[in-house]
């Protein structure tokens, strides 16, 4: 084939995928930038050019505040539990325990149902004197609590819901990943008497590093996607206590329809999606070996 | 699955430990889905009393499913998930040919192009896109809901990915015998990344089967909804607090997944694991 119609082929065959992409990735990226330097457009009113208004209002704003500042510590409370929980069942349910298989089955199912059935169905395990934690707690005798009506907990109540859907999906690629591995190594270090423990701090955990940051940069991403669970269970309620970043966008934009404070709100989560890419970029890059 | 030996699976004690751990965290997985089951195959008055004699009863799924469209909804999805597939197979296909096997200027700029929606995801770019299917007249139509995904990044890395590993030979033999590009990719390509396409479907599906925020801002009518925007219509203004509908309406809605899962588990992780490991 001859050197231009290699490049016409390549150019033709990338061309509707990157039409799309375009229309629906980078187009709405930089109209956002752009629309976030505008005046929502209201009744005949065209927007305006209002420079960094959109910005200045945002830094006033208690509630953006919150929302980072809730969004941070629900990444800090469900990635490092979920992680440590996906790889404690990966490693259990790679030996040859009894019933292995349904307990790979129990910690995988909740990663099939839509985030939006499960957060029906821990709705109802959470309602105050009905729910099955309340019988739970009531049987001890322990006092009645409204666990996401009240601010202290509604945020953790989430992220429990949170930790149980997405273990079983980071799982799935530690097992994955420990299958790969050569029962040759166990036998080489068994050799040298190395101890069980030993053995996973100094070989399998190493080994591991690559699914490690995968998942991780998987986990953040999640975090900051994902809301929703805040629809249905509490609608970023009590008083703001689980308002996140995207929630708090989807509110502004499509409640108020503020869409150029929304705008302003999105570069936020942007830059925040932006520096995990560049951390994975920097990080990752030099320790995983894609092709 | 792996036959051979681990020395360092644990003996004695260790072992007994192990498994009643691995125990107690999977009943404690799975209680909530077991509550959830027993909620929706019960009458109200045992919703919150667990005997083991209380009669097993249909009625409300019945009462769910002459409550709320549900069909109508099934429907919107089935239609969404096919159209979504459909479109991210054929789009990704030939972006990862060309990415993969064809030498064309700029192509390192345009795949890091594309890349770029791995981490930018049409999830969070909600009110730009929702501003863009307006001016197409696309609001509330089930292509509304699946245009900005239908390109898919993550899918054209994963078939890059497995056409790169497909021998040149083959390709050039099969040029040899007069086959044109398109010919080789149908005859030769895909075939060879069948397992691919069957892990990147069954991602796709659950997550397009599963997709929630975006399907409520773009849809407002029965036609468009998918049958999660419909579960959360019907459970939050429709039924007040009859919590032994609105679990049964929620079980309804994910059964279809759930049955495919439990019946295509081993395809199900392994496809998981396919994709995850790239």
């Amino acid at each position: 084939m001859s050197r231009l119609t290699q490049w016409v082929y390549g150019w033709l065959l990338l061309l509707p995928a990157m039409a799309l992409l375009a229309l629906f990735t980078h187009y709405p990226a930089l109209a956002n930038l752009w629309h976030s330097f505008q005046s929502t457009p209201k009744g005949g009113q065209p927007a305006v050019f209002v420079g960094l208004e959109n910005y200045q209002q945002l830094v006033d704003d208690p509630i953006f505040w919150q929302a980072l500042s809730n969004n941070l510590w629900y990444a800090i409370g469900t990635i490092p539990v979920s992680m440590a929980l996906a790889l404690l069942m990966a490693v259990w349910v790679n030996d040859r325990i009894p019933g292995r298989g349904i307990l790979r089955l129990a910690f995988f199912t909740p990663t099939i149902l839509p985030m939006i059935a499960v957060a029906n169905i821990w709705l109802f395990f959470y309602t105050p004197e009905y729910g099955l934690l309340e019988q739970f707690t009531g049987a001890f005798g322990l006092p009645s609590h409204n666990w996401l009506g009240s601010k202290s907990t509604a945020l953790g109540a989430l992220m429990v819901v949170t930790v149980w859907k997405e273990a079983g999906f980071f799982m799935i690629f530690y097992l994955a990943a420990l299958q790969s591995m050569s029962p040759h190594l166990g036998d080489a270090a068994a050799i040298e008497g190395a101890s069980r423990w030993y053995f996973f701090r100094r070989v399998t955990w190493p080994l591991l590093m690559p699914t490690t940051l995968f998942v991780l940069v998987n986990a953040v991403i999640n975090a900051f996607r994902l809301v929703d669970h805040i629809v249905v269970m509490t609608r970023g309620g009590p008083d703001n206590a689980t308002e996140l970043l995207l929630f708090y966008i989807y509110e502004i934009g499509f409640r108020f329809w503020d869409s150029a404070y929304a705008a302003a709100l999105t570069m936020v989560l942007l830059g925040i999606l932006g520096i995990v890419a560049l951390a994975q970029f920097f990080f990752l890059e030099r320790k995983v070996h894609y092709q | 699955m792996s036959a051979t030996l681990n020395v360092y699976e644990p003996r004695g004690v260790g072992r007994v430990l192990e498994t009643a751990g691995a125990w107690v965290l999977g009943v404690l997985w799975i209680l909530p889905l077991l509550y959830a089951f027993w909620t929706a195959f019960h009458s109200p008055e045992f919703s919150t009393r667990l005997s083991l004699t209380a009669p097993l009863t249909l009625a409300n799924f019945v009462t769910a499913w002459h409550a709320a469209p549900f069909a109508r909804y099934f429907l919107n999805t089935v239609l969404l998930v096919s159209m979504v597939l459909a479109a991210q197979l054929v789009l990704t296909t030939l972006a990862a040919y060309a990415l993969a096997r064809f030498e064309f200027p700029g192509r390192n700029v345009l795949f890091a192009l594309v890349l770029v929606q791995l981490m930018v995801m049409p999830d969070v770019l909600i009110v730009e896109n929702y501003r863009t299917m307006a001016a197409l007249g696309l609001k509330d139509t089930i292509a509304g809901i699946g245009l900005p995904y239908m390109a898919s990044a993550f899918g054209i890395f994963l078939l890059r990915q497995t056409f790169k590993g497909v021998p040149r030979e083959l390709d050039e033999a099969a040029r040899v015998e007069g086959c044109t590009p398109l010919q080789v990719l149908w005859k030769v390509y895909v075939p060879l990344a069948r397992p691919t396409y069957l892990a990147y479907a069954l991602v796709s599906v659950s997550y397009h089967w599963n997709n929630f925020l975006w399907p409520l801002i773009i849809t407002n009518s029965v036609e468009a909804r998918p049958v999660t925007v419909g579960l959360q219509v019907f459970s939050s203004t429709d039924q007040g607090i009859d919590w032994s509908i609105i679990t049964a309406a929620t079980l309804l809605t994910t059964a279809p997944l759930l049955v495919a899962f439990l019946l295509f588990q081993r395809q199900f992780v392994q496809s998981f694991m396919r994709a995850g490991i790239r």
